[in-house]
């Protein structure tokens, strides 16, 4: 759907990211021809905007005036990655896997701990090294390769983890790869991992960005998933865009086997401007997929939940499921496309999309697509808009609750039908406290 | 008017095309050379005799039309249109029809029968030039238009081509026309808005009723609109008018590219219900040739309480690319969408509505029953919108697709955006093939499978088939059965 390469002006972001490129292509290590072709075809298409069909409601090229550079961790930061690390709230069951401005740091991470069957290497050193299967992997199967952020992040990469989990292995305790940035002044980190999930293989992912104080910090994450047949992978991912003007994409290319279960959960509360896209392949049968997601927003936030899930062997299902709250002047914008290919028959697909609205002047988005070349099949969408129900909030004002209480309660349910789906019981309660706090919070003013 | 002779004159000389095919003279005379230029266009609006402001109001167009873009954000694939190579003005039969109904493709006539078509009418449609029955024919229509337009009179409905009108009720037409669909809404329209050769006008009074179901079938110059049709329909306070365009039989038809544009304008507690059924030529099976339709439809709710209805059954046509929309800018005001869109063979469609919420209370609702087979593909891409303004907007949007076999595809794609708190929006769509069970149980009771077919599809498109006039309904479903032969088994 891009436009092409029509005669227009480079704004000038897109001129510093292009230049970043140029000056520091001798920095970025291996995967020369990669990032090259990556950079052509960004430098071609420029930054996403309106005119890109899946860029309509989340105008990167007006929303983004300067590019950040990349800058090294401060002691500060590094202070904070070791107090997460072995402060008090450092500890969790999760083993945890830390980059850091951009690059993985084998000393920060808990590396003692890992568990048999689970190999952690850093992307750099697999590009140096030039393992033709990594740099295979790293693109998935070319999905997303049209899009523009995708390319940069191709282009820039820094650094990322990458994951391997042998064939049959049981990971019992959750690997967290946890994205950190210094903050304060405005800094962009571009990092791309890569996860194997080998046959019959079972773990559990989560995936935080975070910055150690608010700012407007430019994130750009990719994370490449491949899911082996009859592998059972589940993947929680919390984006996070504090402080006024931080931006942050995510983008996840999945591949799936066959035989597989595959469970995605995004949570983006608090976000200044964040996209979430999602772009899976079910490539064999009789898997299971489910994406899900929560966005609370307030004040001028802007989130942005945009997927592709591609149904290429028959006897597969999907499920998405997502739910928005939306406050003040805040944007959701939902763009979800279920595309069953001419041999996936026997597709069972649903996807629901819902908003709640309690701002005047918020803006709620949605875009449900069916793409559908097979006709054995069972696909539906659903997308609704509204405001919280004034019957309900009557019944329980009328057994004594304040007006915001009954609201809060209700907005509660409502996020915790979206936070069920995720598998992980202390995640889970993580989740829905955060959920209260910004309840809480809201009802405070 | 020297100025315009002048052009007639020097088109006439260079067209040397019109010999080729052995036209006579007079037919030649009211034909304009192929291609588009800004002669074309006064010539054009020479022949109409159209008062000045109407000639600047084409040329504006034209040059507007210079600066655009066709565009290709549809799910539609077609090669590319070469515009000089059409004829934009051309008389009322530019090649000789078949002589009599022995002449006609006999596959066409079967399908007549099927729809139970007078004979008269058969041939009619079939283009059939034996002057004795088309005469008949044409006072016929002129008989019946004229006790309609008496009885219209009565009730003080203006009822007549877009071209009379424009001399007879110039008020009417300059105030409203390019009112709803702007002369640069988009590619096709503008293009209409330079060439448009006539349509139907209709103003209904105030407080009126219309007394009868308007239908193009029954106006006198119905039969060569052209490609590029313009209606312009004024629902004035406190009326009603229920307006009937096509009809269901399949018809003989030498333009390749249809561009209408039809407007529709609700005022205060007025009623517009506006019922399509189109069938143009598909192609044949391979996708050659058919009608590529790519029509502009707009309703303006612009008083309070005003409600717009369409109700579209779309079977024929190569490429379908139509989005009859209606603006909701009067509080309270109502706009209602009923689509069944079949697709078989290479057909493409691409089409669906736009529900534009800005006034308060206002409420919409949208059904599409999308049906494909063959090897077409059959999209619906809808957008609902409510606008800052739009308190307690209200929508209902139920999508939902049938696939019968292999190689078609169905699609579905809307946008539902709201920048209003209070509106409340809902969508549902489903995709899903006939069921097996439901095919078995018609089969066990004696039906054949096409039969049956056809049984379930009209079970699948009932809620939309109730919402057009009764002898249209009767009609239609006669037509989906027709429209899905060959697809199965």
């Amino acid at each position: 759907m891009n436009l092409p390469a029509t005669i227009r002006t480079r704004t000038e972001a897109e001129t510093a990211l292009i230049e970043a490129f140029d000056a520091t292509e001798h920095l970025l290590r291996g995967a020369c021809d990669l990032r090259a072709a990556a950079m052509a075809h960004f430098s071609a298409i420029g930054l996403p905007n309106r005119r890109v069909e899946s860029w309509h409601y989340t105008d990167l090229r007006a929303m983004l005036r300067e590019a950040a550079p990349i800058r090294a961790p401060d002691s500060f930061t590094l202070a904070r990655a070791h107090e997460l690390l072995q402060g008090p709230g450092g500890q969790t069951h999760a083993i945890r896997l830390l980059v850091l401005n951009g690059a993985y740091r084998p000393d920060l991470s808990d590396l003692a701990d890992l568990p048999a069957g689970v190999a952690v290497t850093s992307l750099s050193d697999e590009l140096v090294a030039g393992d033709p299967e990594v740099l295979t992997a790293l693109v998935g199967e070319g999905q997303g390769g049209d899009d523009a952020v995708v390319a940069l992040n191709a282009a820039l990469m820094q650094d990322g983890i990458v994951v391997r989990v042998a064939p049959g292995a049981e990971i019992e305790r959750p690997l967290a790869l946890v994205n950190m940035m210094s903050g304060g002044a405005p800094h962009a980190a571009f990092v791309r991992s890569l996860v194997i999930v080998g046959a019959g293989a079972r773990v559990r992912l989560t995936e935080t960005t975070t910055a150690c104080t608010p700012a407007a910090t430019q994130a750009n994450e990719a994370m490449v998933l491949k899911i082996g047949d009859r592998a059972n992978v589940d993947y929680v991912t919390r984006v996070f865009a504090q402080g006024e003007g931080a931006i942050a994409v995510h983008s996840l290319l999945a591949t799936v086997g066959a035989d597989a279960h595959f469970n995605a959960f995004c949570f983006m509360p608090e976000v200044g401007l964040a996209r979430r896209q999602i772009f899976a392949r079910l490539n064999g049968r009789r898997s299971n997929v489910r994406f899900g997601g929560l966005s609370l927003l307030r004040g001028r936030q802007h989130a942005d939940t945009t997927l592709v899930v591609e149904h290429v062997a028959p006897d597969c299902t999907s499920r998405e499921f997502f739910r928005h709250i939306l406050d003040h002047e805040s944007t959701g914008v939902f763009q979800g496309k279920v595309v069953v290919r001419p041999n996936a028959q026997k597709t069972d697909g649903a996807m629901k999309s819902q908003a709640i609205m309690l701002g005047d002047d918020a803006v709620m988005n949605n875009k449900p697509e069916l793409e559908i070349f097979a006709d054995d099949v069972v696909c539906g969408h659903g997308a609704t808009v509204g405001q919280l129900d004034d019957d309900q909030i009557f019944y329980l004002q009328a057994r004594g609750l304040p007006r915001e209480e009954a609201e809060s309660l209700l907005l509660e349910a409502f996020a915790n039908e979206a936070l069920d789906l995720i598998a992980d019981e202390k995640l889970r309660a993580r989740f829905i406290d955060d959920t209260k706090a910004w309840l809480a919070q809201r009802g405070a003013k | 008017m020297a100025a315009v002779k002048e052009t007639v004159d020097r088109v006439k000389a260079i067209d040397v095309d019109a010999y080729k095919y052995g036209f006579v003279t007079d037919i030649e005379s009211d034909k304009a050379p192929k291609g588009l230029n800004e002669d074309i266009v006064r010539f054009i609006s020479a022949r109409k005799n159209e008062p000045e402001w109407l000639l600047e109001w084409r040329l504006d167009a034209y040059r507007r039309w210079l600066t655009m873009r066709e565009p290709d954000w549809a799910r539609v694939e077609y090669p590319k249109i070469d515009y000089q190579d059409l004829y934009y003005y051309s008389a009322p039969r530019s090649t000789p029809g078949p002589t009599s109904l022995e002449d006609v493709d006999p596959e066409l006539l079967r399908t007549y029968e099927k729809l139970g078509i007078p004979l008269r009418e058969q041939e009619i449609l079939a283009g059939v030039q034996t002057s004795r029955v088309a005469v008949d024919a044409v006072f016929d229509s002129v008989s019946v238009a004229t006790t309609f337009r008496a009885e219209l009179a009565k009730a003080g409905v203006i009822f007549c081509p877009i071209s009379e009108a424009v001399h007879s009720h110039p008020e009417l037409v300059r105030k409203y026309l390019g009112s709803v669909v702007p002369v640069t809404d988009n590619y096709f329209a503008t293009l209409n808005s330079a060439v448009y050769s006539d349509g139907s006008f209709v103003y209904i009074p105030p407080g009126v009723r219309c007394p009868m179901e308007l239908s193009t079938y029954f106006r006198i110059n119905e039969r060569n609109t052209g490609q590029f049709e313009r209606t312009l329909i004024i629902a004035d306070a406190g009326s009603y008018v229920s307006y009937l365009e096509g009809c269901t039989a399949p018809q003989r038809d030498e333009n390749q590219l249809h561009a209408a544009v039809v407007e529709l304008i609700a005022h205060d507690d007025a009623e517009i219900k506006y019922s399509t059924v189109q069938n143009w030529y598909p192609g044949d099976s391979e996708g050659k040739g058919g009608i590529y339709n790519f029509v502009t439809k707009r309703g303006d709710c612009r008083g309070r309480r005003a409600k717009i209805s369409w109700t579209q059954v779309e079977t024929g046509s190569a490429i379908t690319w139509k989005y009859p929309s209606c603006i909701l800018r009067g509080d309270d005001s109502r706009g209602e969408f009923y689509s069944i869109a079949i697709s078989n063979g290479r057909q493409q469609v691409d089409s669906g509505t736009k529900m534009i919420h800005l006034g308060r209370n206002t409420s919409s609702r949208i059904i599409s029953k999308g049906i494909s087979a063959g090897k077409s593909n059959n999209t619906y891409r809808g957008q609902v919108s409510a606008h800052r303004k739009a308190t307690n907007a209200r929508n209902f949007t139920n999508c939902d697709s049938l696939l019968i076999g292999h190689d078609c595809g169905a699609h579905t794609v809307p946008y539902i955006e709201s920048k209003n708190a209070t509106a409340v929006f809902e969508h549902e769509a489903t995709t899903s093939k006939i069921s097996e069970d439901q095919l078995f149980y018609c089969l066990q009771r004696g039906l054949s499978s096409e039969e049956a077919t056809a049984l379930i599809v009209n079970g699948f498109v009932r809620d939309v088939l109730q919402q057009l006039p009764m002898e249209f309904a009767v009609e239609a479903q006669k037509l989906i059965a027709i429209s899905l032969e060959g697809s199965v088994g």
